[in-house]
């Protein structure tokens, strides 16, 4: 791929930038005490979290930074922060 | 063409008005203000139509102009000093983005202390930011060089946003007999705006999106090779400005009297008048004396520098800025354009007209009899030994 005038890019190819690489704490969406507030999807500052169903949530492992504030932000304390070795 | 006698301000501004730019972004700051303002005078008489917007800071100017810009508008807009320091940030931005916008840089001190005054501190600390930066001499090139700025910024060999720097006060607020350009003149001298790429709905694109340490590096490397060959669109476009209308205030550089001269003061903007009068002063006396005029500082034109001065003894560099902790700035990069050379003249640098303080022809005398005199890095000229000296 050769680089435009000033980077200029087409509309939504930031999705190469796979930001996943930047992670040192993965969480972990035990999915047991979810009570479904969903601030942990509200909170996310990459948008990765999503709602499977009405009390599951998941994180899509290709965007997800680690910077850990669903884990902070879980009310029912359900997402844990572990290191992930590369 | 006609001749008007006019406040160098209103000139710049009229200027602006013919290049029809599609948006206008203004913030009032001493001592830019009467610019915008009367762009807005303009607009308001229906002279003039354009999308002029008041905006909150400069901060908020320079990213309207950025974002009318990546829309494929034609943008302009002015500031100084600590406005100028406020745009900083969005500077990097429209150069990184390749946003051919056009502002001028009115040249003021920088805070603390406050100080409304003249020199040239503001623009010389975004030299690296990718912006063309081009200084005025008088009112009329300030005036005319407005409306090569928008030729060379949009050149698609170039897109890169230009700069004009002209002297606070000692230019924008002052009168001259300006020959001001018509529409019809403007209309012939400058091509409709028409970028490769602009933002629409039809073809969305990215502008400004994250480049890893994959692709970081050739974006700043594509800046630099464009600045190379903006050298020689700058003296084209300078070229084709003289065909038209007869008028040349130099190209990259511009001499005066230096071709048998064997110390010759290189300077750039307003100066440059002042020095003009010493110089015609010492060669009727017989001293062997001349002018280099740096008109474009980004890019640096070395190559010209370097011929134009090779055959030089000595030189002085004036200059209204300062490297605090280094020194001068100008100075250091006419000394890198010897690097390397056969021949290296004596290089003084010289630090004068800091916050406004008067430069007149005895200061200038001063700096010839010191360049003789002795060799140094650079000197302080003018200070106030009450201010500085004994207890």
């Amino acid at each position: 791929m050769r680089l435009d005038l000033g980077a200029i890019a087409k509309a939504g190819t930031s999705k190469a930038n796979q930001t996943c690489g930047w992670r040192n704490f993965k969480p972990i969406f035990h999915q047991e005490k979810c009570v479904g507030c969903g601030l942990c999807k509200i909170y996310c500052p990459e948008g990765c979290v999503t709602m499977v169903e009405k009390k599951k949530y998941t994180v899509d492992y290709t965007y997800c930074k680690g910077c850990g504030i669903c884990a902070e932000e879980c009310s029912s304390s359900d997402i844990e922060m572990v290191v992930e070795e590369k | 063409m006609s001749t008007t006698f006019i406040e160098g301000s209103i000139a710049v501004a009229k200027t602006v008005g013919v290049c029809r730019p599609h948006v206008i972004s203004a913030y009032p700051i001493t001592p830019q203000t009467h610019i915008v303002e009367h762009l807005s005078e303009l607009v308001a008489n229906g002279e003039l139509k354009t999308e002029y917007v008041n905006v909150e800071s400069e901060h908020s100017a320079a990213s309207v102009v950025l974002g009318a810009s990546a829309t494929g508008a034609r943008t302009y807009t002015a500031t100084t000093s600590q406005g100028f320091l406020l745009m900083i940030e969005v500077l990097y931005n429209i150069a990184g983005m390749r946003l051919p916008v056009v502002m001028t840089c009115v040249n003021r001190a920088v805070s603390a202390p406050i100080n409304i005054w003249n020199d040239q501190q503001d623009s010389l600390t975004a030299r690296d930011s990718g912006w063309i930066q081009l200084y005025a001499e008088d009112n009329q090139e300030a005036s005319d060089m407005h409306l090569q700025a928008f030729k060379i910024a949009e050149n698609k060999d170039v897109m890169l946003p230009v700069m004009i720097c002209m002297d606070g006060f000692v230019l924008t607020h002052s009168f001259e007999p300006i020959e001001l350009i018509l529409q019809e003149e403007a209309d012939k001298f400058l091509p409709p705006f028409k970028p490769q790429y602009y933002l629409t709905p039809k073809n969305p694109l990215t502008f400004g999106a994250m480049v890893g340490p994959d692709g970081y590096m050739e974006t700043r490397y594509f800046i630099e090779k464009t600045m190379r060959t903006s050298l020689q669109v700058i003296g084209d476009v300078a070229a084709d400005f003289h065909n038209q209308f007869g008028r040349f205030q130099g190209g990259l550089i511009d001499t005066y009297k230096v071709e048998d001269a064997s110390l010759v003061l290189v300077a750039m903007g307003s100066v440059i008048g002042t020095l003009k009068d010493v110089v015609d002063e010492l060669r009727a006396k017989g001293q062997k004396i001349g002018i280099l005029k740096v008109r474009s500082y980004r890019p640096f034109p070395k190559d010209e520098i370097y011929r134009a001065l090779n055959h030089v003894k000595e030189i002085a560099v004036l200059e209204k800025a300062i490297s605090l902790g280094y020194g001068g700035i100008l100075v250091n990069e006419i000394k890198s354009v010897f690097y390397g050379k056969p021949k290296t003249p004596k290089i003084n640098g010289f630090i004068l007209g800091l916050g406004g303080r008067d430069i007149t022809v005895d200061t200038i005398h001063h700096v010839i009899k010191d360049t003789v005199k002795a060799t140094f890095e650079e000197k302080f000229v003018g200070l106030n030994e009450a201010l500085i000296g004994g207890k």
